[in-house]
């Protein structure tokens, strides 16, 4: 079921469209906000909301990068991982987390604290190496400066 | 010699800091809409047209003969859109993401006037994910904007209205393509669409439709408030106005100027930029974002405008240069690179997204020491199949560019890969995964 607070929110979003299929990425963004992910049951709430067909809306969820079908983390570390950051030393950095983490790219802390994703340009290449956790982007990576940024996520 | 203005970034803040609506309308904002709602549709048109703006967001279409293929009048089909394209997902370009985030009126006043000239009823600002610091500052803005009568029913008074929303998408960098985020928009896979019909007729729910890039669109408050002659003054070249140039990678000073349209790359890279850091030499540049040729050392020279840089074989693209330096290996760029864009094929068109991931795997290979001699020219057979007219869109010919150049500067590293069974720049144990 999606909650009153929830439903409020989506439906907030059909004044800025003709249809209703149209608010779908927004609606769910909306549950992501509040739950972390988009389970199958979330999904088929939204699809009916909107009066879409479950696989339909589920075809578009897998399409974008940024709709989470499965649970993350309390935090999400998205490491950029294209070509400014990649010359400037992504890999090295990318190797500092999994050590710290102990976890690779595309896995779950097992205490549930960080998933760690790879990510494209985050548009700051001449800030190079960059990663964002949650809404933070951080600049000018260092391994040294990992366990550092780290720690401000508890 | 053109005078060293700069309309766009001027009034942005060191601390990044978003100018709000006072502090806008301080430094001139909004008096070019003001100049427009005294003109025709038609003027606000030409203005642009005479003042030889093209478009920023890669393609360099002349804006203001875009706009013009709209229908107008009585008989027109409405609602028409307006779109700012803000998606910005292209590796190594940054440039959009300053206007957005510090100067977020700039565009809404030129989306206004852009509005305006097409006699849309609606705008939308497609707004990249991860751009939150911009979503916050757009947000703000437009409530302002709205507030002041600059947007809503009435504009100014003038019987012309707009309404403006902030659409945040969920990130893919098809999305930035033109038709499919006409797609994305309407809240399905974002696959592009067939050209003709083009959106200025058949857009947004099937409805007459402009995509703007956004330095595009920052540019028209300045053509409007002081006309096309002295647009056309700012430039170095023919093509109008100034541009965001950009320099990443291992420069003294990596970062984003706006400097007179047609500046040569040395220029941008010496005097801006800072040369090499030391002990680096410089190998070649990547000028316009990931999906553009190769210049080397004797392409420096040429002024980085749409016309220029083809005649040296690239493209002008973002103006963002990616620089590679000697001490980086060629080949493992290009299969960052490529990984890149086979990871983001829409998967529509079958040379897409199975060459892609070819291509991408035999890069990957050559890094790891296990490329063969008959690699060489797979991927160069790629990069014809791949070429422009042989895939649905334009994301597989611009992820050929870089590599087909790069077949052709680094063919000896390329060899060194194959006989050395390994990457001459990774032997101090790099790791690859
Ligand atoms: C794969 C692909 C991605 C693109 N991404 C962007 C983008 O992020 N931003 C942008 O303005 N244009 C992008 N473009 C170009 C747009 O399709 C379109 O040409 C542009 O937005 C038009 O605006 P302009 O005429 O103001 O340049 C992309 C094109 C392709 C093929
Ligand atoms: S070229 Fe690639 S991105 Fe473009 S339509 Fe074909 S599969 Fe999709
Ligand atoms: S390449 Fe990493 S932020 Fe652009």
């Amino acid at each position: 079921m999606l909650s009153p607070e929830e439903k409020k929110e989506i439906e907030a979003e059909f004044t800025h469209y003709p249809t209703k299929q149209a608010v779908c990425i927004d609606a769910m963004k909306v549950v992501q906000k509040h739950r972390g992910w988009v389970s199958d049951e979330a999904l088929r709430d939204v699809a009916a909301l909107l009066d879409m067909a479950p696989d339909e809306l589920d075809g578009i969820a897998t399409f974008y990068n940024r709709i989470y079908r499965r649970p993350v983390g309390r935090h999400v570390i998205l490491l950029c991982d294209s070509v400014s950051c990649w010359i400037m030393g992504y890999e090295r950095i990318r190797g500092a987390l999994m050590e710290r983490l102990g976890i690779r790219l595309g896995q779950t802390t097992a205490d549930h604290r960080f998933t760690f994703l790879p990510n494209v340009c985050l548009g700051a290449c001449d800030r190079a190496p960059v990663m964002m956790v949650n809404e933070d982007l951080h600049l000018d990576l260092k391994t040294e400066k990992i366990e550092k940024i780290l720690e401000e996520y508890s | 010699m053109p005078t060293l203005e700069k309309p766009l970034t001027q009034h942005l803040r060191t601390d990044g800091t978003p100018l709000d609506l006072d502090a806008y309308e301080q430094a001139g904002g909004y008096q070019g809409l003001r100049k427009a709602l005294q003109m025709s549709p038609a003027e606000v048109t030409e203005t642009v047209k005479r003042a030889g703006l093209r478009g920023r967001g890669g393609a360099g279409f002349p804006t203001g003969v875009k706009w013009s293929l709209v229908p107008m009048g009585a008989g027109a089909p409405h609602p028409k859109y307006l779109v700012a394209n803000a998606d910005e997902m292209e590796p190594g370009a940054f440039k959009d993401r300053r206007l957005l985030e510090g100067n977020p009126h700039q565009l809404i006043e030129g989306m206004i006037i852009a509005a305006y000239a097409i006699e849309a009823d609606v705008a939308y600002i497609f707004l990249r994910w991860a751009y939150r610091q911009a979503q916050e500052a757009l947000s703000r803005a437009i409530a302002e904007a709205t507030e002041r009568g600059y947007l809503g029913r009435e504009i100014l008074g003038s019987g012309h209205g707009l309404k403006m929303i902030l659409h945040v998408s969920a990130g893919r960098y098809i999305c930035g393509e033109e038709t499919a985020l006409l797609n994305a928009l309407e809240g399905k896979r974002a696959n592009p669409r067939a050209k003709p019909p083009y959106p200025q007729t058949v857009g947004l729910w099937g409805k007459p439709t402009v995509v703007n890039n956004v330095e595009t669109l920052c540019n028209i408050p300045h053509i409007l408030k002081n006309g096309a002659d002295w647009f056309k003054g700012l430039s170095r070249t023919k093509d109008g106005g100034t541009k965001l140039y950009g320099a990443s990678g291992k420069v003294k000073r990596p970062g984003l100027w706006e400097l007179p349209m047609g500046t040569p790359a040395r220029e941008i890279l010496e005097e801006h930029a800072g040369g090499m850091r030391d002990g680096l030499r410089f190998r070649a540049a990547i000028p316009g974002g990931a999906s553009t040729e190769f210049i080397t050392d004797a392409q420096l020279d040429v002024p980085m405008d749409f016309d220029a840089l083809r005649t040296v074989g690239s493209r002008l693209g973002t103006g963002t240069m990616i620089i590679l330096d000697d001490q980086t290996c060629p080949v493992g760029l290009l299969w960052n690179l490529e990984q890149f864009f086979a990871q983001e094929s829409c998967g529509w068109c079958t040379p897409c997204w199975s060459g892609l991931s070819w291509v991408e795997q035999v890069l990957g290979a050559m890094e790891r020491g296990e490329g063969e001699e008959k690699d060489l020219e797979i991927l160069r057979e790629q990069t014809k199949f791949m070429a422009p007219g042989n895939t649905f869109c334009a994301l597989a010919p611009g992820a050929m560019e870089p590599l087909a150049s790069g077949l052709n500067y680094f063919c000896d590293d390329f060899k060194r890969h194959i006989d050395e069974k390994r990457c001459p720049w990774r032997m101090n144990g790099d790791t690859l995964r």
